[in-house]
């Protein structure tokens, strides 16, 4: 990810993006997944250049990026903590799981701590239902997650920002 | 001499910390001067034992598990390379009771080969289907898929010949054959297990329909939150292509597969196939009316056949084996087996593949071996979010398509989750309508709105206000749904929702509010 982006710079990476992509057929998801991959999120200012490439209007675009729940339009911290609510994790305790998260990293989800270290989102199955409740941290899985695995889950992220 | 020793690249086994044993035991054997090949395979799906590590030895394939990290050193000392005795042996793998039990068909090389090994597929009859089906006409293929009674395994179980065999009648310069690899039901891993652990079988199918219909280009949509699955299927492609087994000469035989991998985006919906096929040409994912059927008019308006994995990774052993070798297994209409998924709270989850016929309470007591928190198990949701939830008197349904029916539930793809008594199953109705209500795509009125109003009445409902008129409300609501929505999602949200308040109806304060006959006649 490139994190002190000009700009400019990412107008030229999304430029790039296009000329990759934009012949693909049904390139719209391949491009949006190839930018929010090398810049973190879809900036707005790509809408315009990506509805000229793929002859779409700045509406469809938007509608695109907004249908989804795996693209964002804002920037995220440096680690997205994704935390499965579904049915399997609940049978295995995710409820208490998700209300320790937003305890510790004092956010709710969709929010990012004060430290930009870590945005928290829900997911809705991660495939690890076997090993209930599941959490992912970019993507990396976590299966039989408890409240002192996710404390020092959490420590760990921090901690390898601190470093990077 | 160098002795092979397995370690799963499987997501869940991963989540075990599997990447990091692997080190440890690379390292270990190092230091020790001793010569070893790690091949990280895929999960044999006994998931309580991983990191399950497997080494082979003069009389096969001996497991350890479930392995941390701290174990290696004392695995070393024990001589767990020449597969001697240690505290987390569990003897030889293909005689743990559990996989013994099974009728591995389509997952017959899951855990067992490398997974991107072209090499050992082959070696472990990989590519006999397509050779067999090389050698016959469209029309050939798609009979003996047809007689072999495969159903869709994705949870509609629409036979896979008929569709087949539609996509195969048309005319057209371009067909599809298109991947659902969107599993986003709860309870559900199977595709993840066959896409990480074992790719070419899914590849191989996928050539066999092009072959069979006509069809020169494949699409998998995986989900976006299966990366490992990526870049298993990824490198599995790439090998194929190598090799000729993809490409505009498919092993010589003039006709042209070819495969790629494309990205969901997290949307569940898509899961449901006109909507997967929208996202596919890069729009939101909104459910087409239907007709035109995606066979006739599917993906850029062309014949496409869509499938989910576990059908397309189940076609090539119905090729190599013939249809009848398949149809041999299962009851009634329901043919072959199900590769069916534990999750939830059970002690020993994981992957059993087994005929069609075997009931739920051999499932979550036998393999399940009961809840993992020791208390009675309550309720059972099978087939995914829209699934029922049963209580313990319908333990014993076999499952099978049909059997489910009668009582109204569905197999949907196999995805059993159990639920100890601590469930509030109010609850869990109203998170079936609020994951209805996030998910929706938006298009039609049942769906859109009725979920959000659905999560509404339930709290009426458990906060006792308006009791009878509000159950009575939450029954019309879900007719609506049910008969009302374009796609299942908003179509089968209804299941989790009914269920939950027919078999569970004190978790709503029925009786305690004592207005359940009212609540009957409203």
């Amino acid at each position: 990810m490139l994190d002190s982006h000009s700009t400019q710079e990412m107008g030229a990476t999304i430029h790039g993006l296009i000329v990759l992509h934009q012949h693909r057929p049904g390139a719209l998801l391949p491009l949006l997944h190839a930018i929010q991959d090398s810049i973190g999120f879809i900036p707005e200012a790509a809408y315009a250049p990506i509805s000229k490439a793929l002859a779409l209007s700045v509406a469809e675009v938007h509608g695109v990026v907004t249908f989804y729940h795996h693209f964002r339009t804002h920037k995220a911290g440096q680690h997205v903590m994704q935390i499965c609510r579904a049915e399997s994790c609940q049978a295995m305790g995710s409820e208490a799981l998700e209300a320790h998260a937003k305890k510790c990293l004092n956010v709710d989800y969709h929010q990012t701590t004060a430290d930009g270290a870590i945005t928290l989102e829900p997911v809705y199955c991660l495939g690890n239902c076997a090993l209930s409740p599941s959490v992912m941290v970019g993507d990396e899985i976590y299966g039989r997650v408890t409240a002192a695995d996710l404390d020092a889950l959490i420590l760990e992220v921090r901690h390898a920002e601190a470093k990077a | 001499m160098v002795t092979k020793i397995y370690i799963p690249r499987d997501s869940s086994a991963l989540a075990m910390g599997a990447d990091k044993v692997a080190i440890a035991v690379v390292a270990e054997a190092k230091n020790r001067g001793l010569d070893v090949e790690v091949i990280r395979n895929g999960s044999r799906g006994l998931y309580w034992l991983e990191t399950m590590v497997e080494v082979a030895t003069a009389n096969g394939r001996v497991a350890y598990g479930p392995v941390k990290v701290k174990d290696v050193p004392s695995l070393f000392d024990a001589g767990f390379i020449d597969g001697k005795a240690h505290a987390l042996s569990l003897g030889l793998t293909e005689e743990i009771a559990w996989l013994k039990k099974q009728q591995r068909l389509t997952f017959a090389r899951v855990g067992v080969t490398d997974p991107v090994s072209l090499d050992d597929y082959i070696a472990h009859d990989g590519y006999n289907g397509l050779k067999n089906a090389l050698k016959l006409s469209g029309e050939d293929i798609v009979k003996i898929v047809t007689d072999s009674g495969l159903r869709g395994r994705g949870g509609a179980a629409f036979p896979t010949g008929i569709k087949w065999n539609t996509v195969l009648g048309c005319e057209a310069e371009q067909k599809y054959i298109v991947c659902n690899a969107d599993e986003g039901d709860s309870g559900t891993y199977s595709d993840r297990m066959i896409m990480e652990g074992d790719p070419f079988v899914l590849i191989e199918g996928m050539t066999i329909a092009g072959v069979a219909v006509g069809a020169t280009r494949g699409y998998i949509y995986l989900r976006s939150e299966y990366p490992h699955a990526l870049i298993a299927l990824n490198e599995a492609i790439a090998n194929a292509e190598k090799a000729g087994y993809l490409g505009d000469n498919v092993l010589g035989s003039g006709k042209a597969f070819h495969l790629e991998v494309r990205r969901a985006a997290g949307a569940y919906v898509c899961g449901e196939e006109t909507s997967l096929l929208e996202s596919l040409e890069g729009k939101r994912g909104l459910v087409r009316f239907k007709p035109p059927l995606p066979a006739i008019e599917g993906l850029f308006g062309k014949p496409t056949v869509v499938n989910n994995v576990i059908s397309l990774a189940t076609v090539p052993i119905i090729l190599d084996k013939g249809a009848q070798f398949y149809a041999d297994y299962g009851m009634g209409r329901s043919r072959g087996t199900l590769p069916i998924q534990l999750a939830g709270n059970l002690k020993h989850s994981g992957l059993v593949e087994l005929a069609f016929g075997a009931t739920l309470r051999e499932l979550l007591y036998d393999f399940g071996g009961g809840s993992f928190t020791g208390k009675p198990i309550r309720a059972v949701q099978v087939g995914g979010p829209l699934g029922a939830y049963l209580p313990e008197s319908q333990f014993d349904t076999p499952l099978d398509y049909e059997e489910f029916t009668k009582i109204w539930a569905v197999l949907g793809h196999g995805g059993i989750v159990a639920f100890d008594d601590s469930v509030d199953m109010a609850k869990m109705a109203r998170y079936a309508f609020e994951f209805c209500a996030i998910e929706s795509c938006g298009k039609c009125t049942p769906c859109r709105i009725g979920s959000t109003r659905g999560v509404e009445v339930i709290d009426k409902i458990t906060s006792g206000k308006d009791h009878a008129k509000n159950i009575a409300l939450v029954r019309d609501l879900s007719d609506t749904m049910l008969n009302g929505s374009l796609c299942a999602l908003g179509g089968m949200t209804p299941y989790p929702v009914l269920s939950a308040l027919n078999h569970f109806g004190e978790d709503f304060g029925i009786g305690d509010f004592g207005l359940s006959q009212e609540s009957k006649a409203g």
